[in-house]
């Protein structure tokens, strides 16, 4: 174990210094920077989701907007650059090693602190997934820098830096964060929080390539296999077109079936509300909300929960929200688009033969 | 084995209220708890140390009254408890509290070696889950995040086999101790502590350090000062303009409700139909 004591060039200042006096040596940092998760050859959705926000900031700020993808050497990396174009990249700097097939902290930390420090970008943003979260936790604290982790809303403000919105205490509130002294200013967001944005064809930019520089035999972590979720294909709700739910309002476990049966019907995917999960009426990755997932479909319908912030928070960027409650003055009604005052149990049941009955009819016209 | 846990007394969020007027959290009243992720930390410590031998130390930098979940941790059958409590400590963000903690452990480090440093996945306060990787940096430790199980531990060789919770999977990783372990919730129970235990953390005198006795040269590190985040403002969610538009239900059946809102929600997006034409064709 090593001594935690600050290394030399510990930057002095911090909130204490109050002044936003960006020290000499930061004023070199520019560009906005959005870390490509690649797993397995694939990237994760959240990269293109920030890098379409961070497309937003880099134009505020007059910059460019890089893509930073590190794996092995091969064509997970070469889709991942010109993916990166599309979704509205300037610039790609790539670290493309074998050593980088399985995530590991220490072979990603490495790799990346070495980028930021030689390239100084002034923003670096990242998902928050187990990876990104690994990664970005230790990340700023090789480069002692804030890091603001699980943003809903980035903006730049008139001094041209990163205000970063997030919520506390429990997601009863916002609060908005800067890093006023350090470069990077980092962040990472939940995936889904953020729109998809539109590809667009045909674009291209600079490639720089980056050496890792590292040797497996002083890497100490090793990963001895990989076990695939037997369910991770099924269950993906986050990224679901139409997500039905239920809540604490449905009574009892049993009576899950109903909103199952309206997903079946619709070809949705389904979850609950937390307290739903806490009681075991369905397993983890089925929460939605604030801690649990995050979803965007097109068309969300809730039965039975009466529309907690930490539960709104997850579900506001449906196009479409439709809340089925009994409690005219549910707190849920104050967001959903739509709303029907009545008995799930009834309803539930009701909608599903109707839309089953309205499908099936259009396709057989069509 | 010398297992330390860091574990953060937290008010207990689900009791927060909002003042409506001012926009201010109202605190009076509402009870502490230790973070809830934090138990499984705890628990998972103490399995290892009722395996292998050792000791487990509860470590928490808090106010004084932190010293309440700091029994509690003893009444679960934790060994030792230290409680890190200083002003210069108010206001840190997360790396000067895990500069805080990681000073901490160091001394603990130097007074009975370490083999493995817990944390909790997240804290529902805080709720950043950076707080761990900062103390592994800081020390050196090997990082293992989001661990779901811990497989076996070779005291002799000092290496580790866990399972890591990653996307899509999980990891099956192999590391040399010292190492740092963030659980994932749900992954065991806390005990029930013993008559024994209990008896003996209403009696047991704790630790307390400050700054200084926890070995913090530069104070500059902490608290404000050794925070780079700067909490700008605090404010409630914004209400949406308008309410949800009721689809009428007086004196309907279920069935007549469920037709009017098929169109209420199909003229609202002539698109939904085809989409859902699609989806319900695909599953
Ligand atoms: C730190 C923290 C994180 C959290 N994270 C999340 C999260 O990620 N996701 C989440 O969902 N919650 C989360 N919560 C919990 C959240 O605060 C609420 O407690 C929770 O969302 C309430 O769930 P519910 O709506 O199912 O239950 P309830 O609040 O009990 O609501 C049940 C609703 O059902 C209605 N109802 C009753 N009977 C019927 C019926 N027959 N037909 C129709 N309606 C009926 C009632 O009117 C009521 O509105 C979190 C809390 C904390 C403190
Ligand atoms: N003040 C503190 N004292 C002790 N442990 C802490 C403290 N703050 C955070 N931790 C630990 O770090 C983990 C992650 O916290 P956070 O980064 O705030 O989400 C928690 O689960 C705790 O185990």
């Amino acid at each position: 174990m090593s001594n935690p004591k600050t290394p030399a060039a510990a930057p002095a200042g911090g909130r204490g210094a109050a002044k936003k006096e960006l020290p000499e040596r930061f004023q070199s940092y520019k560009n906005v920077w959005v870390f490509i998760e690649m797993e397995r050859g694939k990237v994760h959705s959240v990269s293109w989701e920030l890098l379409g926000e961070g497309r937003k900031l880099a134009d505020k700020l007059g910059v460019e907007l890089a893509a930073v993808i590190m794996g092995p050497p091969g064509e997970g990396i070469t889709h991942a650059i010109n993916d990166s174009w599309a979704y509205g990249a300037d610039l790609a700097y790539v670290i493309a090693d074998p050593l980088l097939t399985d995530y590991r902290n220490q072979t990603f930390t490495k790799g990346l602190n070495d980028l930021v420090n030689t390239h100084q970008p002034e923003i670096l943003l990242l998902g928050a997934s187990t990876l990104g979260r690994d990664l970005a936790g230790s990340l700023a604290t090789t480069l002692k820098t804030g890091l603001t982790a699980d943003c809903t809303e980035l903006a730049i403000d008139d001094d041209r830096c990163l205000a970063a919105t997030r919520p506390t205490f429990g997601g009863t509130l916002l609060c908005t964060i800067y890093t006023l002294n350090f470069r990077p200013q980092m962040a990472t967001v939940r995936p889904r929080v953020m729109a998809m944005p539109e590809r667009t064809e045909g674009r291209s930019g600079r490639v720089i390539e980056f050496p890792l520089n590292m040797a497996e035999e002083n890497i100490i972590t090793k990963v001895l296999d990989f076990l695939p979720d037997v369910t991770s294909d099924k269950v993906n709700l986050a990224y679901a077109d139409v997500v039905v739910a239920g809540g604490l309002g449905l009574g009892s476990p049993a009576n899950f079936k109903l909103v199952t049966d309206l997903a079946e019907v619709l070809g949705a995917d389904y979850g609950g509300s937390r307290p739903t999960i806490q009681k075991g009426w369905l397993p983890a990755d089925r929460q939605i909300g604030q801690t649990g997932k995050t979803i965007r479909p097109k068309l969300y319908i809730a039965a039975g929960i009466s529309g907690a912030i930490q539960h709104r928070v997850g579900v506001e960027g449906a196009d479409m929200i439709l809340a089925i409650n009994a409690d005219p003055n549910a707190t849920i009604f104050e967001f959903a688009h739509y709303g029907i005052v009545g008995d799930a149990l009834q309803i539930l049941p009701a909608l599903t033969a109707a839309f089953r009955e309205r499908l099936g009819k259009l396709r057989m016209a069509s | 084995m010398h297992i330390v846990v860091c574990i953060k007394q937290v008010p207990d969020s689900a009791q927060i209220r909002v003042h409506p007027v001012t926009n201010t959290i109202m605190r009076q009243g509402v009870p502490t708890i230790i973070n809830p992720y934090d138990l499984f930390a705890l628990e998972e410590a103490l399995r290892l140390r009722d395996k292998l031998g050792g000791k487990v130390t509860v470590l928490t930098m808090g106010p004084p009254m932190a010293d309440e979940s700091l029994r509690k941790a003893l009444g679960f059958g934790a060994d030792a408890a230290v409680l890190l409590t200083d002003r210069f400590f108010a206001g840190s963000d997360t790396l000067a509290t895990s500069f805080a903690l990681s000073t901490a452990i160091a001394k603990l480090h130097a007074q009975e070696p370490v083999s493995v440093v817990f944390t909790g996945k997240q804290t529902i306060d805080g709720d950043t889950a950076q707080v761990g990787p900062g103390i592994a940096q800081r020390l050196g430790l090997n990082q293992l995040t989001y661990v779901s199980a811990i497989r076996s531990v070779d005291a002799e060789n000092r290496s580790i086999v866990v399972e890591r919770r990653a996307e899509g999977g999980v990891q099956v990783l192999k590391t040399g101790l010292p190492c740092l372990i963030t659980m994932l919730e749900g992954t065991n129970t806390i005990r029930r502590g013993s008559m024994d235990d209990m008896f003996r953390a209403a009696r047991a005198s704790l630790t307390v350090w400050n700054a200084k006795d926890a070995g913090v040269e530069d104070m500059a590190m902490c608290g404000l000062k050794g925070s780079p985040t700067v909490v700008k403002k605090v404010f409630a969610p914004q209400p949406r303009k308008e309410k949800a538009v009721q689809v009428a239900t007086e004196g309907k059946s279920p069935a007549e409700i469920a037709q009017a809102t098929l169109e209420t929600l199909f003229a609202a997006n002539p698109k939904l139909e085809g989409d859902l034409l699609k989806l319900s064709a695909a599953s």
